[in-house]
């Protein structure tokens, strides 16, 4: 299998002035096509931070970060604008759809500016939610919304799939359905997918699983045997 | 349309109060630019047009009497294209149905038909033929005043006989846009025309055979004004010149250029002000809606959206407020715009329409209101595009609060945590604070500058009529009479006091600065027409020496105790050094008093009078009238309180006017601040606030802090208000004082208190209909909702 992303040695000091604190400390890690992947640790064990550079939306302080042979640690804002416009699409845990705009709106937010999406419509078919479309966010519950965000996320056919807590917010149940889609479009459109979750009960849906720890990698776990959400709960 | 329209088209409509508050603001700015920039532009152009197909001349002069054959030496002078001699008489004129005697100036037609210069305009009827006795054509405003049509007649008094003229046609002409009769304050068509007659007529009439007393001349491009008119001044001189001037001092066109100077100082001073707070309030409210969207920023940027669209997205916010504003600001600039030309279509009258808007003014208001709202909105959608997206995903850090002085000053006053409260959050945003102090402190001004003019007009109207003129009318004479004949004139009917007043044309010199005036000379204890002099004291101008109105004396850059050359002119043309005696309070005309004697005897001539002051029984008026209209040598009555009333009634129907528009802009601003401010508070402090009510405060505790907040902002913007709007008061003034008039600065503490009241009370109104909002905020909800 090839890898879709691969660090090396990648570091995140942030410096708040009084004191340093290193998120990330020489993480080497690659995640592969079509894998469904869990990054599993505590709050603070740096896993959040990777995701926003693998991501592009923010960057290493050292070390180098590959997107297949595109180095993302050393493009300028304006390159990792056009690259997450292309390849990545994100969930995040409290859902960021924009209040003024419908279901099939915030999918068309991206849509809009990508190079070769699906239309909004099957997009939010994809995750059940055909006949929601011409809601607001205020009026859908927040396992919807956070359908409607992984729809957004998957209507530009990325690549790749960055989820940050994506049950973070949801109950048992709903968090459930929202694994289900997940599962869904990392088996129908073989999208690379990587769940960041402090959840341990949802490591067992995962291809792999890797711990965090204060910033490093502790291990890194193969499923040899996969269950379906429907059987997870917390 | 892309989701990310729809998303603006949506906060836009979300956020309309809030818009339209500061949509407003920014539609007086428009709407004052627009009307004052376009009427500036549009008057300026019409006059301009008018001018030069009517070929309006560039020099005048009066003198005498002058030979006929002196035009050749004066075509001749460098730099004359064209020259017109005419005759120029005043008659008085007894109108069909008008109890009044009505003043009218005559001109020369020429022997050809038409003049060369100032071509009249024929609206109605015909120019009268060139050999016609008794034809004549008037100002069309005028004969539309006296209901006077082509073919009507009148009589009129011409050199003291009474002859019947035929109207053949109305006219009007580039001399006379604003027409005022002698000794009048405001243009009054009804008792003043013009008459344009044959030179030959004329001539007959006034024994002007082969003379003329009046001369225009155009000049080459190029050609030096002041050379001409010292030529000319040179050529006149033995014939009673009386001074030629350029077109500076011609009577009609000084008060254009007065209004058109009025127009360039409100569209210099007022506008930027208006277009100055839109910027702030909008960069106030940009800020705070980047604030709250920051996920959303983060969100947009983690999609792929790059930092030019972000920051355009939040820019077209700001444009589409500018939008609003600039069409409400063309609405109301073009309806009053209409209400202006209307009121110009009073005083000014040119023979086309003036109040077709120049779409450049258009054009510039409204890019001015988009670029000072994209100004506004620069910072923030900066701030929202530089965002690096991983932070704008994460929570803002609480804003820093740290232990000063200033806590350990409110600690040892004991204040209790609602006033620490509203405090700490002044300080917290000092900038803002300070901005918001200072828009409300513009509302102030506004007002404190718009109420010194009604307190300006009393005083103008008790020092002019009350305390100066207290003559009920004035008997003008032409030419000027033997002071000897006061007696007779005490004997027409209703007369009870009658006292004497010469006016004679000189230029005063001090340096290189001079001053073409007329010269008012009174006999000492003169009561019915008095000198107030700057200390509010009624004198006598000294045996020996000239008094001169403050505005005068600074025009010559005299001192009382100087010496000024005085020379006369009008026959003797002799100079004399003459001190200033002392100086003149006076808001209208460039007064320069003497000694009735003394100015006799440097004429050296008995006492002659120009007008008599009249004390009249206001019964006997109308019998008054019928003996003038057939009385020889006079050249009119001036009833004073006649034109006491119509000036003060215009002037007070603008006042109000103008008081009710900036009453409404000084509103319209202080609620686009108050509210805006409140609004922002609330929305930064909702959590706050809830969390208040749930540990127990009541709904007008937490109200107070809302409040609170606004209301000390718009106390301390009261000193500051008051010290601008002096400010822009004294520029008003001074951008309106001109050699007709000068405006007083008066500011009385009624003004200023008048203008804090307006203000508080609209920053506490805009701030209480927030605090509705805050008495519907739900607890619960307010207190789930991520910041």
């Amino acid at each position: 299998m090839s890898a879709v992303f691969r660090t090396h040695d990648l570091t995140k000091v942030y410096d708040t002035g009084e004191l340093q604190v290193r998120a990330l400390d020489g993480v080497n890690l690659a995640l592969y096509s079509g894998e469904l992947a869990v990054l599993l640790g505590p709050s603070g064990s740096g896993k959040s931070t990777l995701l926003n550079i693998l991501g592009g939306l923010d960057h290493a302080t050292s070390g180098q970060v590959w997107f297949r042979d595109l180095e993302i640690s050393a493009l300028g804002d304006r390159d990792l604008t056009r690259y997450r416009r292309d390849h990545v699409g994100f969930v995040f845990q409290f859902y960021n759809l924009v209040a003024s705009l419908s279901a099939r709106e915030n999918v068309q937010l991206v849509t809009d500016v990508a190079r070769d999406p699906m239309p909004a419509a099957e997009a939010l078919a994809q995750v059940g939610l055909e006949d929601r479309m011409d809601h607001f966010p205020a009026e859908m519950s927040g396992g919807e919304q956070q359908r409607v965000a992984i729809a957004r996320a998957i209507a530009k056919r990325p690549e790749v799939l960055l989820c940050d807590e994506p049950t973070g917010a949801l109950d048992s149940k709903t968090g459930v359905q929202v694994l289900e889609v997940l599962r869904d479009v990392n088996d129908r459109l073989g999208t690379s997918t990587a769940v960041i979750t402090h959840n341990a009960a949802i490591r067992r849906m995962a291809h792999r699983v890797v711990y965090f720890r204060d910033g490093r990698i502790e291990r890194v776990e193969e499923n040899a045997t996969r269950i379906a959400p429907s059987e997870i709960s917390w | 349309m892309t989701a990310l329209d729809r998303k603006l088209i949506r906060d836009f409509r979300r956020l309309w109060a809030q818009a339209l508050a500061i949509a407003l603001v920014l539609a007086c700015g428009v709407a004052i630019l627009l009307t004052t920039f376009g009427t500036f532009v549009s008057l300026e152009q019409t006059r301009s047009a008018y001018y030069e197909r009517n070929r309006f001349a560039d020099v005048f002069a009066d003198a005498n009497r002058a030979p006929r054959w002196l035009m050749q030496d004066i075509r001749r002078i460098e730099g004359v294209r064209a020259a017109d001699a005419r005759v120029s008489q005043f008659a008085v004129l007894d109108v069909p149905g008008r109890t009044e005697t009505v003043t009218a100036r005559i001109l020369s037609l020429p022997a050809t038909g038409s003049p060369r210069l100032n071509l009249p305009l024929l609206r109605a009827g015909r120019l009268p033929s060139p050999g016609a006795a008794t034809e004549v054509a008037v100002n069309a405003p005028f004969a539309a005043a006296n209901d006077l049509r082509p073919g009507d007649t009148f009589h009129a008094n011409l050199n003291g006989y009474r002859r019947e003229l035929t109207l053949t046609g109305t006219v009007l002409s580039p001399e006379f846009i604003y027409t005022i009769g002698p000794g009048a304050l405001m243009p009054d068509n009804r008792t003043f025309g013009v008459l344009w007659m044959p030179a030959n007529a004329v001539a007959a009439a006034f024994d002007m055979d082969g003379a003329f007393n009046n001369v225009t001349l155009r000049l080459g491009r190029g050609a030096s004004p002041e050379e001409v008119i010292d030529r000319l001044d040179t050529l006149l001189e033995p014939y009673g010149g009386l001074g030629a001037h350029g077109r500076d001092m011609q009577q009609s066109n000084s008060f254009i250029e007065s209004e058109l100077d009025q127009l360039r100082t409100s569209a210099m001073i007022l506008p930027p002000i208006f277009y100055a707070i839109s910027a702030f309030l909008v960069a106030m409210v940009m800020s705070r809606i980047i604030a709250l969207e920051r996920s959303e920023i983060g969100l947009l940027k983690a999609v792929g959206y790059s930092d030019a669209e972000i920051c355009v997205h939040y820019l077209l916010l700001a444009v589409l407020i500018a939008t609003a504003g600039t069409l409400i600001g063309w609405g109301a600039g073009t309806w009053l715009a209409r209400a202006l030309a209307r009121l110009y279509a009073q005083f000014f009258d040119f023979p086309y329409l003036i109040y077709n808007l120049d779409l450049g003014a258009y054009a510039l208001s409204g890019l001015l209101a988009i670029a000072s709202a994209a100004l506004g909105a620069g910072r923030s959608a900066l701030r929202a595009a530089r965002l690096p997206p991983a932070v704008a995903m994460a929570p803002p850090a609480p804003p820093r609060f740290r232990r000063t002085w200033l806590d350990r000053g409110m600690a040892a006053l004991h204040l209790s945590q609602p006033v620490v409260m509203i405090l700490r959050s002044l300080l917290r945003w000092p900038l803002r604070s300070a901005l918001t102090a200072l828009g409300l402190a513009l509302a102030v001004a506004v007002l404190v500058a718009t109420s010194f003019f009604p307190a300006a007009l009393d005083e103008l109207v008790s020092t002019t009529f009350d305390r100066a003129n207290r003559q009920d009318a004035v008997l003008m004479f032409e030419p000027d009479i033997p002071e000897t004949a006061l007696a007779d004139v005490m004997r027409l009917p209703g007369v009870m006091r009658a006292e004497g007043q010469q006016f004679h044309a000189a230029v005063l010199r001090h340096g290189h600065r001079e001053k073409d005036v007329a010269i008012e000379a009174r006999r000492p204890g003169a009561d019915l027409a008095r000198i107030i002099a700057t200390d509010g004291r009624a004198v006598d101008p000294p045996p020996r020496g000239l008094m001169l109105s403050e505005r005068l004396a600074r025009h010559l850059d005299v001192r009382t105790g100087d010496l000024i050359e005085v020379t006369l002119l009008g026959g003797v043309n002799e100079t004399h050094l003459v001190p200033v005696s002392g100086l003149v309070t006076q808001y209208i005309g460039l007064g320069a008093y003497m000694d009735l004697g003394t100015l006799s005897r440097l004429l050296r001539q008995a006492p002659r009078i120009s007008v008599a002051n009249l004390e009249v029984d206001a019964r006997a008026l109308p019998r008054l009238h019928r003996v003038l209209k057939d009385t020889p040598e006079l050249g009119g009555l001036i009833d004073m309180a006649g034109m006491r009333r119509s000036f003060e009634a215009t002037i007070r129907e603008n006042i109000d006017i103008m008081t009710t528009i900036y009453l409404t802009v000084a509103v319209l601003i202080t609620v686009g601040v108050a509210y805006n401010g409140a609004r922002i508070q609330l929305s930064e402090r909702a959590r706050e606030l809830a969390s208040l009510r749930i540990l127990g405060f009541s709904r007008g505790e937490v109200s107070f802090i809302l409040v609170g907040e606004t209301m000390i902002l718009a106390l301390l913007a009261q000193p500051p208000g008051w010290l601008l709007g002096a400010g822009i008061a004294r520029a008003l003034a001074a951008g309106s004082t001109s050699d007709l008039y000068e405006i007083p600065l008066v500011l009385e503490p009624s003004g200023y208190a008048f203008a804090s009241l307006v203000v508080l009370a609209a920053a506490l109104l805009s701030s209480l209909v927030v605090r509705r909002r805050l008495d519907r905020l739900d607890l619960v909800q307010v207190m789930k909702t991520r910041e």
